[in-house]
């Protein structure tokens, strides 16, 4: 047999081995192409918190106040709307938590999930400013006996204005120096939230 | 074939009843299969029953005539220096005119190894590379890719952690790299700043880096580099054989193993397997576990086909899976916690060492199925075809606030397929030219499973890419090297876009045809891209004398954005800051030159290698501060980036040499400077490594069981050359609120490390060798942090570590 022969050989039978590679290729092209029209799903954020309000109502009956903040863009360019508010001097506010994903409808409302993991997470509450005279004390905690803070005791002292920070934190370590008093100096974790609510006590 | 021959000789048999007569002659051509030309001195022998009965030589016009030939069967040899030898069965029947093509340039054959520096496959000698060997390889045995890479000057990487460990080749990272393994590009989300390269260094035999885009056969794309990591050939032969490698590291206090098995036949079939495990548990800084920062790792590949002179057809498949565990305590939420984790001196979480990979964490698992063939055609060159199929598939888990932690809060889905073939010509006189086709399609999919909004979403790439070279050399020292690369790229995307983004961006103008549909807060776009590149080479190889060479590269590569630079819009976990991509991103293109002046001096004791550098790039894609720097969210303040283009230009100079004190001491320096800078806005570039020096004395005795000792000293200068990103945060102390300056740009000091590396190695027998080995990482626990690791802010390096390795050839 001629070596040209051979050659000739070799080249049918690169085309014989060339036909199923090209068509899998193709095949796998136009399947894959085909996917088109399959639009991909919406997903709507389930782990973010878009509304949190704070209810304060006074002990001694009367209105409650109600501080706001909502994003309903997440993590969108808009920043959150903060409404704030005024305060009594000198009165006690029995305070509860309700934080919301607005994203989903019906609005998801998180603060369940917040209390069912209790012992991962953690309100905190701090009083911003040198004229704001306001202490906290927590009125709900978890199985260790660390506090949570959806349920909460407000105490005005006298008059002035400043800012109410309120933080959530999760995956903190509840039992470090402070924490249990509510000082989140050492408390560490994850901030799931935290919104600045001005107020005034008057 | 062999079915020819046994016909052949059965025929023959039953002709050999005929009586004895010796008045013949037989005559022929003995030709270069590849070229034609005649081969000259090839010696024949006329062979009956084991027995030379004639010899002769081919003459001048490779010619030979063997007169007094009996009739019957006989079997012809061909031999020549250069070539294969031949057996042919004959009969001879009367006057017999005999041809024969000789498979000549042997040396050609990409499998058959050449002695000295051996020239890999795309590259042409104009173009200057630095390659690994196995045994640099084999000490990383237990590391990563860009661990071992940064043993190469101008080489350094780009670390999240210990463990995610991306190569920097001349500065830059990520998509301006092409990594190609086992001569596939691979397809693995490399845009991702905390993606390391999906590939197992044990799969490699050698691995070549391109300091520029050289490389066009595997993309025009390469404004940073090419790396090549190239598995040793299949067996040609009949032969078995295999390795094995087991380490094992105090830091961690883990290890590995790997083992490759090799079968040849004579037939040209090889079988290749290979396997290694890895596991690592903490590590260490000199003072502190980091916790969470395990990782294990599993490969296995499969290699078998057949190599001849003729043809060859192989088929491979490999499979690479890792779990990489991430400092739990770079793991956080907004800019408070930012400031906080910064301000600390240790890490927020310590915790006692642990084997565990808890959260956050990356899985990310990749399959390469590929299939290649070879055809050598007469009187042209060789015709090369390869299909190649990748998946990756990359998850990653972190704490989540109120779902399951098992669901994780990346999932995506990277399939490719590629087909490539290319020409390669060494027929023509002082040439060699190579041309090719690449096509590939890949499919991206964001799983929904995450219930986490597609950052990266899901996407449809088409591209076709051309490219042609030509390797010419014009005299004796003077060889010039040419390449253009022409590539389209089409990409077609479904993203979903919070709609106030949509409008922030000014989207909702320019991009008013891509919405699909309006979901209120979110909306669907189908944006769609259509890039096309051209990428070309000119290099010039010029040696001076028998002593100096010089190098002369230019390159022009040109990049289509990646899709992180066109789609981010949100959280990026590993840097706490927003990222923003734009769709209104072009395609950056870099204009590259560097000199290499290589050669030897004093007897060829002293080696040096120079190679200054100079890259271009217009449109260069940074990520920037914006504007208000910081963005609000429900969850606090955050720190914000966006991707630009600005003009950018990059000078360098890497040197590197090696001294021989005497037989067995030898000494070696390596240095690399670069500077980077933003010409628009007339700042430094982030990122750059910093200059660094690495000096290492070695005692090598061939003749006491090969006894290595080595000593190496790692200098790295602090980087002065920065961009001030810093920016003024707010926070509360005391009950009051305070601005305080965070610093997230000073680069941290430098500093110098030791360590020790030694081997010895023992002949169990005639085939089996044992090596062992002892390495000693940062001797002294030296404290320090790297500029181009992302948690510098957070954590120290590693502290020491010892490293027992036992390697077993057989």
């Amino acid at each position: 047999m001629k070596k040209e022969a051979i050659i000739l050989t070799q080249n049918l039978k690169t085309m014989k081995f060339l036909k199923p590679l090209i068509f899998t290729f193709l095949l796998v092209t136009v399947a894959a192409c085909s996917d088109d029209d399959d639009l991909p799903g919406i997903i709507n954020e389930e782990e973010v918190i878009t509304t949190l309000s704070v209810t304060l109502t006074p002990d001694g009956g009367g209105t409650a106040i109600v501080l706001t903040s909502t994003d309903l863009d997440g993590d969108g360019p808009n920043p959150p709307t903060i409404v704030g508010g005024t305060l009594a001097a000198n009165t006690n506010y029995t305070g509860v938590i309700q934080a919301l994903n607005e994203l989903e409808n019906p609005a998801e409302d998180i603060t369940e999930e917040v209390a069912e993991e209790d012992d991962e997470h953690q309100f905190f509450f701090q009083a911003v400013g040198p004229n704001l005279n306001i202490s906290t004390t927590y009125s709900d905690f978890d199985d260790d006996g660390n506090p949570l803070g959806i349920n909460f005791s407000l105490t005005t002292g006298d008059a002035g204005d400043g800012t109410l920070r309120v933080t959530l934190r999760h995956l903190l370590d509840k039992f470090a120096a402070g924490v249990s008093d509510g000082d989140i100096t050492n408390a560490g974790g994850d901030t799931d939230i935290e919104v600045d609510y001005s107020i005034s006590v008057q | 074939m062999k079915l020819l021959f046994t016909y052949v000789f059965i025929s023959f048999r039953l002709l050999y009843a005929f009586p004895q007569q010796c008045n013949y002659t037989l005559k022929g051509e003995i030709k270069d299969f590849h070229d034609g030309k005649p081969l000259v001195g090839t010696t024949l022998s006329l062979i009956k029953d084991d027995t030379v009965v004639q010899s002769i030589i081919s003459d001048l016009d490779g010619k030979y005539i063997i007169s007094n030939v009996c009739l019957g069967r006989f079997e012809l040899t061909v031999s020549h220096p250069n070539c294969k030898p031949k057996r042919i069965l004959i009969n001879i029947e009367g006057h017999t005119i005999k041809n024969v093509n000789l498979e000549h340039h042997l040396e050609n054959l990409d499998e058959v190894l050449i002695i000295g520096e051996r020239q890999e496959k795309g590259i042409t000698k104009a173009t200057s590379v630095q390659t690994l060997k196995t045994d640099v390889i084999e000490q990383f045995s237990d590391a990563s890719l860009g661990d071992a890479l940064r043993e190469l000057s101008g080489v350094s990487s780009l670390n999240t952690g210990s463990t995610i460990v991306k190569p920097v080749i001349q500065g830059l990272n990520s998509s301006r790299i092409l990594i190609i393994t086992n001569n596939v590009r691979l397809q693995d989300q490399e845009w991702g700043i905390e993606h390391a390269p999906n590939v197992d260094l044990n799969t490699a035999d050698r691995i070549t880096v391109i300091r520029g885009s050289g490389a066009l056969q595997y993309g025009g794309d390469a404004i940073g580099g090419v790396v090549l990591a190239k598995p040793a050939a299949l067996a040609t032969k009949d032969t078995l054989f295999g390795k094995t490698l087991l380490s094992g590291s105090s830091n961690g206090r883990g290890g590995s193993v790997s083992s490759t098995i090799n079968k040849g036949f004579n037939s040209g079939f090889g079988l290749r397997l290979q396997g290694s495990f890895k596991r690592f548990g903490d590590f260490r800084a000199p003072d502190y576990f980091l916790t969470n920062t395990g990782t294990q790792q599993k490969a296995i590949s499969i290699n078998f086909g057949v190599n001849t002179f003729l043809y060859g057809l192989e088929a491979y498949y490999s499979y690479f899976d890792t779990e990489l565990g991430i400092l739990q305590a770079a793991d956080f939420g907004n800019l408070t916690d930012l400031i906080r984790a910064i301000n600390l001196p240790v890490p927020e979480i310590i915790e006692d060492f642990s084997h565990n990979i808890g959260l956050p964490r990356q899985e990310v698992a990749h399959h390469l199925v590929k299939l290649n063939s070879y055809f050598r055609l007469k009187r042209l060159g060789k015709l090369s075809f390869q299909y190649s199929f990748q998946f990756n598939d990359r998850q990653e888990f972190d704490n989540r606030s109120f779902l399951d932690d098992d669901i994780p809060v990346v999932d995506l889905e990277l399939t490719t397929h590629n087909f490539d073939a290319l020409l390669d010509i060494d027929t023509v006189e002082n040439s060699k030219i190579t041309a090719g086709i690449s096509i590939l399609f890949q499919d991206n999919f964001a799983d929904p499973v995450t219930e986490v909004r597609r950052v990266i979403p899901d996407y449809e790439k088409f591209g076709i890419g051309t490219f042609a070279g030509i390797a010419y050399t014009i005299t004796e020292d003077l060889t010039l090297d040419l390449g253009a690369r022409f590539d389209f790229t089409h990409i077609d995307a479904q993203k979903f876009y919070i709609s106030s983004f949509f409008e922030e961006r000014g989207y909702a103008i320019d991009f008013a045809d891509i919405i699909v549909e309006d979901f209120g807060t979110q909306i669907l776009t189908n944006p769609v891209f259509n890039f096309t590149n051209f990428s070309s080479t000119i290099g010039l190889g010029y040696t001076i004398n028998k002593d100096i060479d010089l190098q002369i590269n230019y390159g022009l590569a040109s990049r289509p954005p990646n899709p992180s630079e066109l789609f981010s819009e949100g959280l990026n976990q590993a840097s706490v800051a927003f990222e923003l991509g734009d769709l209104r991103i072009k395609e950056e293109i870099a204009n590259k030159i560097a000199l290499t002046l290589k050669g030897s001096l004093f007897n060829q004791r002293l080696n040096f290698n120079l190679t200054p550098y100079a890259n271009f790039i217009t449109d260069y894609i940074v990520l920037e501060p914006t504007e208000d720097g910081v963005t609000q969210t429900g969850r606090g303040a955050f720190q914000e980036f966006e991707y630009l283009q600005n003009d950018a230009r990059f000078f360098g100079v890497d040197f590197d040499a090696t001294y021989d004190i005497n037989k067995q001491l030898h000494y070696k320096t390596s240095l690399s400077y670069l500077r980077g800078d933003d010409t628009e806005r007339n700042r430094p570039l982030i990122n750059i490594p910093p200059a660094n020096w690495h000096n290492s004395i070695s005692y090598n005795n061939s003749a006491f069981k090969n006894l290595n000792l080595q000593l190496k000293s790692e200098t790295v200068f602090r980087q002065t050359r920065f961009p001030n990103n810093n920016f003024i945060g707010r926070t509360v102390e005391d009950n009051q609120f305070v601005d305080v300056l965070v610093d997230v740009s000073t680069p941290p000091p430098g500093y110098h490390l030791l360590h020790f590396d030694s081997s010895i190695q023992f002949n169990l027998n005639t085939i089996t060798t044992l090596q062992l080995g002892v390495s000693v990482n940062n001797i002294l626990n030296t404290t320090y942090r790297q500029y181009l690791n992302r948690f510098r802010l957070f954590a120290d390096e590693l502290g020491r570590n010892i490293t027992l390795r036992a390697k077993l050839n057989y």
